[in-house]
């Protein structure tokens, strides 16, 4: 999801927008066209949007706002090299700094562009949500009441039961493995399956992609 | 050395934080600590019956905060441990009335004077929770073993991990084995594995607390003890440091003990 003007990954709060070059209602219209593009994507999430050494208005900030609040995303940052932008994104009631990536992150961990996987370690909790237009891999468990959205594949190293949306923006061919498959719900692309009624009776891990339009889970690595 | 302060949380409402907070200040006050419970759910207040404190009280931690007395004022005494205290809630205020800072402040100047402070915090995770959390050094969190009440624990404890919060230990409260036996139930060993923090009790259903509650006479306190009585001093043991065993929850798979094997040093 790189294109020349905006660039949108996945960080520790949310999702990251990186407005590059352009004339500024070019660089807001080609937002507008991902936000519309792919609603599943970023309904519900949070975003924060780096303008670069931009001088922006506050009407300008504003636009941002309601144009993410009209799809459904809250904008809540808004990162700037120049002082005057971030005194008027602080005057908007935004937060100009993200916070650092925790120093006892490993590395890989974090701030990952959309062509690169992300990683996270540790279980993912009830309430909590990983986002990202690549791949996704957790290390840890995915509990009841959590939430992956990945644009790519998503790996789950541990326990799956919460909501997995793989292929987010259409990618049909994306899969969701895990060593313990017993999600909430999944979804690829456009297919949506709950949980498989019958469980192994020891948890071996299985892969679920698409097959014939349905979701499929097979063991993992398969015979 | 300056005294901890330990949050007792859950999330979900009615799970028994009340009764571990009134507990486990008795536990630990009758192995000499020096021990202030604060019943932080301003507005429905009841730390104070259950410790049988509720016709002592003359300030609460309202009053503290807003000056009309000093700290020492609003602490009152349990009648049969002198090491104990209770600093009350408001009864007629609501949570809006307490700041983060407030109980940072309040606890600061505990510290000085008690080994241990414990803190009674309103189930949810607005307001209340984030005052009882603000000045905390350890979070106990209690849940049943039950799908919701372990649900928002995990929710709980996904907001502690945020703020970097803790270390933030588990209480299994109101357990029947027979229940769980029979499946209508979720084991501790469930409960262990979703929650993935260290367990540091698991306090079985007893018809007794009830009773002891309305009473104002924690069943810790109790000489005969109850086996709910006996699960509250265990864990005011290993509150303590102390190695209190458990009941296994299962033997250490072969890989665990491979692994262990390999790597001695990081165990
Ligand atoms: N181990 C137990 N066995 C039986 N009953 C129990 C046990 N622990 C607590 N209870 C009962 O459960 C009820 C709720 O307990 P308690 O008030 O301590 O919960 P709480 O988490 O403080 O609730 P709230 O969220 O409303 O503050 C009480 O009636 C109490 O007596
Ligand atoms: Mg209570």
């Amino acid at each position: 999801m790189i294109t020349e003007s905006v660039a949108i990954k996945g960080i520790r709060q949310g999702l990251l927008v990186t407005l590059r070059k352009g004339e500024w209602s070019c660089l807001l219209a080609a937002l507008e066209a991902h936000l519309t593009e792919n609603p599943t994507f970023f309904s519900g999430g949070r975003m924060a949007v780096d303008v670069g050494d931009r001088c922006l208005m506050p009407s300008q900030i504003e636009a941002m706002r309601s144009l993410a609040a009209h799809h459904e995303v809250e904008l809540w940052a808004v990162v700037s090299s120049n002082e005057e932008t971030q005194a008027e994104a602080r005057g908007a009631g935004l937060v100009t700094e993200l916070a650092p990536t925790r120093a006892h992150q490993p590395p890989g961990e974090g701030d990952e562009p959309a062509d690169r996987a992300l990683v996270r370690q540790g279980t993912l909790r009830s309430g909590q949500t990983v986002r990202h237009p690549g791949h996704v891999v957790i290390i840890g468990d995915v509990n009841p009441g959590a939430e992956v959205v990945a644009g790519g594949s998503v790996v789950v190293w541990g326990r799956l039961r919460g909501l997995v949306h793989a292929g987010v923006l259409g990618d049909e061919l994306a899969v969701i493995c895990a060593l313990d498959l017993a999600p909430t719900q999944l979804r690829i692309g456009g297919h949506f399956s709950r949980s498989p009624e019958e469980r192994w009776s020891r948890p071996v891990p299985e892969k679920a992609s698409v097959v014939d339009g349905r979701i499929v889970a097979v063991a993992w690595p398969g015979e | 050395m300056a005294g901890r302060v330990v949050t007792i949380t859950s999330g979900k409402g009615g799970v028994g934080k009340t009764t571990l907070t009134a507990n486990l200040g008795a536990a630990l006050a009758m192995r000499g600590q020096r021990v202030v419970v604060i019943d932080a759910d301003v507005g429905l207040r009841n730390l104070d019956v259950m410790l049988g404190l509720e016709n002592r009280i003359v300030y609460d931690l309202v009053d503290v905060i807003e000056g009309r007395c000093r700290l020492r004022q609003g602490l009152v005494r349990h009648k049969q441990l002198p090491e104990l205290y209770l600093l009350p809630a408001a009864q007629t205020r609501d949570k809006s009335a307490v700041q983060p800072e407030d109980m940072v402040r309040i606890c600061d100047e505990l510290r000085g004077d008690h080994d241990v402070v414990l803190i009674d915090s309103p189930a949810g995770i607005e307001q209340g929770f984030r005052y009882a959390m603000e000045p905390a050094d350890e979070i106990i969190i209690v849940t049943n073993p039950e799908v919701s009440a372990a649900r928002d624990a995990d929710r709980v404890i996904g907001l502690i991990e945020a703020e970097e919060k803790g270390p933030a230990r588990l209480v299994i409260n109101r357990l029947e084995p027979s229940m769980v036996s029979k499946g209508h139930m979720l084991g501790v060993a469930d409960v262990v594995e979703l929650l993935a923090i260290d367990l540091i009790g698991v306090v079985p259903e007893d018809s007794n607390a009830l009773i002891a509650a309305n009473r104002g006479q924690p069943l810790a306190l109790s000489n005969n003890r109850s086996r709910a009585g006996h699960a509250f001093h265990n864990i005011a043991g290993r509150l303590l440091g102390e190695e209190v065993d458990f009941q296994p929850l299962r033997q250490p798979r072969v890989f665990e003990r491979l692994l262990r094997f390999v790597s001695p040093e990081r165990s």
